[in-house]
């Protein structure tokens, strides 16, 4: 099984990448990216753990896919409900930041 | 005989990544997102359909075999809509509503 | 799928590792958006190699596809608001603290990674072992709509909250009004002519998608976001205008999912003896009757997120 492994590997890194994006980054719209990109990484670390559990004829062990591609839809309905926010603040403010100094 | 079908297939799937490097080139290279656009679908279409040649001579099924093509020119039709989708927004003038 | 060579593998994880150290590094926002696009799409090839043919399709469309359009819709509007204040910008001190942060937190993960446990423990054989009873043929449908049903049924709940959340954000004057701008079909125009093509298409697609979900790869999510896309699509091509948020069909429509599968839940009480309990007999029937207006539902909801809040009164 190594790619599952690999992939395992991969997503840990894209947790890191994902989490320095969302501390380094200023803007908004910077962050959610970032966001998702933690999201992914967690989700390939649900994949490596699925590839692992192969058995009974199946090529994975379906109970973590399942939850993956629920994961996936909730992470977007959380990403629309962010951008709509960023862009009521713009709105709003005429600016898309989150320091907003008087 | 399978000696042949493998070396077609080799040959054409190469010729289509070849189709799909010069699209990627062009995108890299071009000047503005209308000529991007143009080498992006000229190779990619191209390149996309010598792939899917190239699987046909794979021994399968015949009904695979009308999925990928029908994979194809879905592609086809999808990329064009959607190219005219960015065009609209990336021509000089603007989206002219 | 054991033995495989790496090599691919290999070559897979660093161009998904240097795609998305260009997401994080772009200095362009829309740049960035534009990678992480690339980002879903190449997940999805990952997703393949770790043998998730149901999981790939469903990145692929609402990870990269619907997602990447939200936020490149996003990033087109906030253009010129993107770069950041002198003030705003973090100091080196905490670039550095950021990354020793980051390199510890993915120093853990990948540990786990490696101490997992061998054998591997899985849930495989008693999903195949009941499998039989439920009547489906894809064991991820099963997982999603017998054995994990609850899950399912909150998550089209989480998703018309985010819905309505999104709604609340208009302001009051256009309230219950039409979503996004009005795009108007130029008669001498390809779009609406290749929309008009598309749009039957890909309704086909999404509905066979969704059908076959129950058999093999494929499923109610996949084919939902396809004709969500066909009728964004259609939106945009100027060919139907977005409905009004207080229309009451639209409401209906979007309810009737999440209500059909709460109904058949609390009749597994009486049916079964549990919520979400299918008698064997009329396990297939309930799933497929549960299934349908799930699909219907959840479309018209990813539909609506991606035109966001309403921008245009009633008249």
């Amino acid at each position: 099984m190594g790619e599952a492994t690999l992939y395992g590997l991969c997503g840990a890194a894209l947790v890191g990448l994902g989490l320095f994006g969302l501390i380094v980054h200023p803007q908004p719209l910077r962050k959610i990216l970032a966001f998702n990109l933690i999201g992914g990484g967690v989700f390939l670390l649900f994949g490596a753990i699925a590839r692992r559990g192969a058995a009974a004829g199946f090529g994975g062990d379906p109970v973590p896919q399942a939850l993956v591609i629920t994961g996936i839809v909730v992470a977007f309905s959380a990403t629309a409900l962010a951008v709509a926010l960023l862009l009521r603040l713009f709105q709003e403010t005429g600016q898309a930041t989150l320091h907003l100094d008087g | 005989m399978s000696f042949a079908l493998d070396a077609l297939t080799i040959l054409a799937v190469s010729t289509g990544a070849f189709f799909f490097l010069a699209g990627t080139v062009g995108l890299l290279r071009f000047p503005d997102a209308l000529s991007r656009l143009h080498a992006l679908t000229k190779a990619d279409n191209l390149g996309l359909g010598l792939v899917v040649l190239g699987l046909l001579f794979q021994p399968e099924e015949l009904f695979a075999g009308l999925k990928l093509v029908t994979v194809w020119l879905l592609t086809l039709l999808a990329g064009a809509t959607v190219t005219q989708l960015i065009a609209r927004t990336a021509r000089p003038g603007g989206a002219q509503e | 799928m054991t033995d495989r060579p790496l090599a691919l593998d290999i070559g897979l994880a660093f161009l998904v590792l240097g795609v998305a150290v260009w997401t994080i590094a772009a200095r362009d926002t829309f740049a960035a958006v534009v990678g992480f696009v690339a980002f879903g799409l190449l997940l999805t090839l990952v997703w393949a190699r770790l043998a998730a043919p149901d999981v790939a399709p469903t990145e692929a469309a609402i990870g990269s596809g619907v997602t990447g359009g939200l936020l490149l819709g996003a990033s087109t509007r906030l253009h010129g608001t993107q770069t950041p204040a002198p003030g705003e910008k973090p100091g080196a001190i905490l670039r550095l603290a950021a990354a020793a942060l980051c390199t510890v937190v993915s120093a853990g993960l990948a540990a786990i990674v490696l101490l997992l446990p061998e054998p591997a423990p899985t849930l495989a054989p008693q999903a195949a072992t009941n499998i039989s009873a439920t009547g489906l043929g894809n064991p991820v449908t099963a997982v999603l709509m017998a054995y994990r049903a609850i899950d399912t049924l909150l998550e089209t709940v989480v998703l018309l909250l985010a819905l309505v959340g999104v709604w609340s954000l208009a302001p009051d004057r256009v309230w219950g009004g039409f979503p996004g701008p009005r795009h108007h079909a130029d008669p001498d125009g390809l779009l609406p002519f290749m929309a008009q093509l598309l749009v039957p298409v890909g309704l086909l697609v999404g509905i066979y998608i969704f059908w076959v979900g129950s058999v093999a790869p494929g499923g109610e999510f996949q084919g939902a976001t396809i004709l969500a896309a066909m009728w964004v699509l259609a939106m945009m091509a100027g060919l139907v205008d977005a409905p009004a948020v207080s229309r009451r069909w639209l409401r209906l429509l979007l309810v009737a999912g999440p209500a059909v599968f709460f109904a058949i839940g609390l009749a597994g009480f009486a049916m079964a003896g549990a919520f979400l309990a299918y008698p064997e007999a009329y396990a297939k029937l309930l799933i497929v009757t549960i299934e349908v207006p799930v699909t219907l539902s959840i479309a018209t909801m990813l539909a609506l997120l991606v035109a966001g809040p309403p921008e245009r009164a009633l008249r």
